[in-house]
């Protein structure tokens, strides 16, 4: 199979929670017909999974009938996702962990999936949109040789 | 969708000779394994097993929402005196486990013998 710059392929997932391994699944294998590296795909893959995750939990509300769509379209050595929902975006970035604070218990164990994303991944862009006619989304870009 | 987390629980004995009590997980790591992966933890009796080794190794999935229930185990056996080891990850995995710190409060062995030669 040949494979070129400019080929794009859309999943559409229901806001509930596993689904976002089909997603997950998919960028792999793109990645891996673009001939990504084992170590880049797994990065890939957690990326990802977290912005849907993120996506059906705080985007959609867990509503099923409401889909997750995610876009990835291949690029000359780059894969660009994009994850849309209804909800309105991130109003406010999140702080990275501490382990510290988590472990006293003064901050939430939960809440890591944004610091995941923008570790993992080379670009990680958060659009709000109305949650109406306009979604919001997540951009992430991953090279295929990690950036120094 | 998701996978059926699993947990299984063996005694061991490290190079030392401590007794250690292994948490065994397969399957999906993620939200919906709290009962497996907390509930199995707080079911043990904290004067008993002291020294904790998680192995991650039949582990099929795992996310943000699953290492924060690690996070949670780790919280209550630092508070319990209990010490917590963890194994079997994968090195994608051991890179995130280090990048949120965990390995502040816990040790990963990249095997089972790994982790008994050392404990």
């Amino acid at each position: 199979m040949s494979v070129t710059s400019g080929s794009k392929v859309e999943v559409r997932l229901p806001s509930r929670l596993g689904f976002e391994k089909v997603a997950m699944s998919t960028a792999a294998g793109m990645a891996k017909l673009m001939g990504f590296s084992e170590d880049r795909i797994e990065d890939l893959k957690t990326a990802v999974a977290e912005a849907c995750i993120n996506a059906m939990e705080h985007g959609n509300k867990m509503n099923a009938s409401i889909p997750v769509s995610v876009v990835l379209s291949m690029k000359p050595d780059e894969l660009e996702v994009k994850v849309m929902d209804n909800g309105t975006g991130m109003q406010t970035p999140a702080p990275s962990p501490d382990i510290d604070r988590k472990m006293s218990g003064e901050e939430e164990a939960r809440g890591m999936g944004m610091f995941l994303i923008q570790a993992l991944v080379d670009e990680a862009e958060w659009v709000s949109g109305t949650g109406t006619d306009e979604q919001s989304f997540v951009r992430l870009v991953i090279r295929m040789k990690e950036n120094e | 969708m998701q996978t059926a987390n699993k947990v299984s629980q063996q005694q061991l004995t490290g190079a030392s000779g401590q007794q250690i009590t292994c948490l065994r997980f397969t399957g999906d790591v993620s939200s919906l394994s709290k009962d497996a992966i907390v509930g199995t933890y707080q079911a043990l009796d904290k004067a008993v097993h002291k020294c904790i080794l998680l192995d991650f190794k039949g582990v099929e999935y795992l996310n943000s929402s699953g290492i924060a229930l690690v996070i949670q185990v780790l919280m209550e056996a630092n508070k319990a005196g209990q010490t917590v080891s963890i194994c079997g990850l994968t090195p994608h995995f051991t890179k995130v486990f280090t990048m949120v710190g965990i390995t502040k409060y816990a040790t990963l062995y990249p095997d089972e013998a790994a982790a008994l030669a050392a404990l």
